[in-house]
């Protein structure tokens, strides 16, 4: 067993321990599970934001988009800071209309808005069907992480396996709160590994940025742009608003946030999350390096560039304390989805049709559904081949649909009412499902010129907003003539 | 002071609609190509644009707020 092998190993174990130690002296039940009793600080509710943000995505998809795509990229660092700015307003109403109402859950704020039971099933099955992928990504990358780090002794479909199993055992035992914890081992630990790449990487084959990126130039005109056509920049700042609006959508984050004591710690990350999304900057600069140091790298693979520009560079014990880092980001974000995961169906979809049901059936419920829930996303990750930044955008093109509706039900008087936002929501996730399923893209129709490459995420947005208004408006046409009949 | 708010279009101003403006790698900026260091520079001055607002905003002088 090799010393790389030992390390993540004891990275395992930790995280394990933490997450296990975490629920001491406290009695589990639904309210402690998901949302840690609504009593988490500022810090602790950034290092959960933080936490289920930077995931195996930032560490390997982000190196491997910069690897593979070059200047389209640079969407990773843009759309969170937008998003950041705007949870400055969003957050803190919402935080104190769940407090209010007693909410677990992210269909628990819609249905409770709209006073719609019919509508918060259907967010359920959104979220649902968007976490889905999200998780199947961090079994990816765990896979990715365990099976090189062991130098191929362990395989990526062992390591899934193993990382599944261990996830549900935490997660089931400690809820919320372990996921917090591990989260604090795991910022430390992936800002050290990350920065130190960054740095030292570059210097070593390059001498520094400039002459990292000076040679990229030299071979590559253009890589380190965007492109004309493609991922040009109406690529770029479509993708970056949709990303951006979809952001606070994923039913993970909107439930992390129940976990606050007080909004104001939510205006605080509002202007500290920013700085901190840097970090990508260095995984940018890592998945550069690789570029000419390890080339040849295609498809799926080019996730894997941090790792073979690692394994050509350090000695294992290095590539133990990376793997380890990389296993932490997996299993935070990962226990956060199941938990949301297994929480919407239990809450939002059983519970719903069996009125009877106690907070302390729907608890038990959870801890059923979170070896399922994994058990079927182990099934994905094992079929499926995508790399995870497509698999990334597809989740965020399901949960922006519900924006519309979720912005109007801030508003003093919502306009809409729950036939509209239904219909919307309808409209949008099935223009999505279409485009996936069809491979439909708007490069195929040529009039459009440089629209052509506007992300279909938009489409179906815009798809949205018009069946929502045009059936708020029927809503309004049919209470008027009511009216008049009287 | 409450107009500061509005200060927070400007992140999306430069990140939106920069890159159209500033989509080049040369010239280098700090040794960063120059699309990639006007991102960089929004995201450090949307911190600090949010500190501004953050400070001189009224609600977190508001007692629903304890520290």
């Amino acid at each position: 067993m090799s010393i790389a092998l030992v390390i993540v190993a004891a990275g395992f174990a930790l995280a394990i321990g933490l997450g296990l130690y975490a629920r001491v002296g406290r009695e589990m039940g639904l309210e402690q599970w998901t949302v840690g009793g609504r009593g988490f600080g500022t810090a602790l509710v950034f290092l959960l934001m933080a936490g289920e943000i930077y995931t195996t995505f930032t560490f390997l998809g982000g190196s491997g988009i910069a690897y593979g795509k070059g200047g389209p990229a640079y969407y990773i660092l843009c759309y969170l800071t937008l998003a950041y700015v705007t949870s400055y307003w969003l957050l803190p109403p919402v935080w104190r209309y769940a407090k209010q109402h007693n909410l677990y859950t992210q269909p628990d704020f819609f249905a409770r808005k709209y006073g719609s039971r019919a509508l918060g099933m259907l967010v359920a099955l959104v979220g649902i069907v968007a976490l889905v992928p999200y998780l199947v990504l961090q079994f990816k990358g765990l896979g990715i992480i365990v099976s090189t780090a062991s130098y191929g002794a362990i395989s990526s479909t062992t390591a899934v396996w193993i990382g599944a199993a261990a996830l549900t055992a935490y997660v089931v035992v400690s809820g919320v709160h372990g996921s917090a914890w591990t989260a604090v081992i795991k910022d430390t630990s992936i800002l050290f590994v990350v920065v130190f790449l960054g740095i030292y990487l570059p210097v070593h084959y390059y001498g520094g940025y400039e002459g990292l990126f000076t040679a990229i130039e030299a071979a590559k005109p253009g890589f380190l742009a965007l492109p004309d056509r493609g991922q040009s920049p109406t690529w770029f700042t479509t993708t970056v608003l949709l990303t951006a609006l979809g952001g606070y959508m994923w039913p993970h984050t909107f439930a992390s946030l129940y976990t606050a004591r007080e909004p104001g710690a939510f205006r605080r990350n509002a202007v500290i999350l920013p700085i901190y999304q840097l970090i990508n900057l260095f995984v940018f600069v890592i998945g550069f390096t690789a570029v000419m140091q390890v080339p040849g790298l295609t498809g799926p693979d080019v996730d894997l560039s941090l790792f073979k520009l690692s394994l050509a560079t350090f000695p294992p014990w290095v590539i133990g304390l990376i793997g380890a880092t990389g296993v932490l980001t997996a299993l935070v974000p990962g226990s956060m989805i199941l938990i949301a995961g297994v929480t919407l169906v239990a809450n939002n979809l059983v519970r719903p049709l069996r009125p009877g049901m106690d907070d302390a059936a729907t608890a038990r419920l959870c801890k059923i559904l979170v070896p399922v829930l994994a058990l079927v996303c182990v099934g994905f990750t094992l079929s499926g081949g995508d790399t995870i930044v497509q698999l990334l955008l597809m989740g965020y093109n399901f949960v922006t649909q519900l924006f519309p509706c979720f912005i109007t039900s801030l508003m003093r008087r919502n306009p809409l009412d729950r036939r509209a936002a239904i219909a919307g929501i309808v409209a949008g996730v099935a223009t999505v499902a279409a485009t996936v399923l069809s491979g439909f893209s708007l490069a195929k129709l040529p009039l459009l010129g440089p629209l052509q490459d506007v992300n279909v995420g938009i489409v179906a947005l815009v798809v949205n907003v018009v069946v929502t208004v045009a059936v708020a408006q029927m809503v309004r046409a049919g209470a008027t003539a009511a009216q008049a009949a009287e | 002071m409450r107009n500061l708010r509005w200060l927070a279009a400007l992140p999306f101003l430069g990140i939106l609609v920069g890159p159209f403006f500033l989509n080049r790698v040369e010239p280098f900026v700090f040794g960063l190509p120059l699309l990639l260091a006007w991102l960089v520079f929004c995201v450090i001055g949307t911190s600090i644009l949010m500190g501004v607002i953050y400070l001189t905003d009224p609600q977190n002088r508001a007692p629903e707020d304890p520290r």
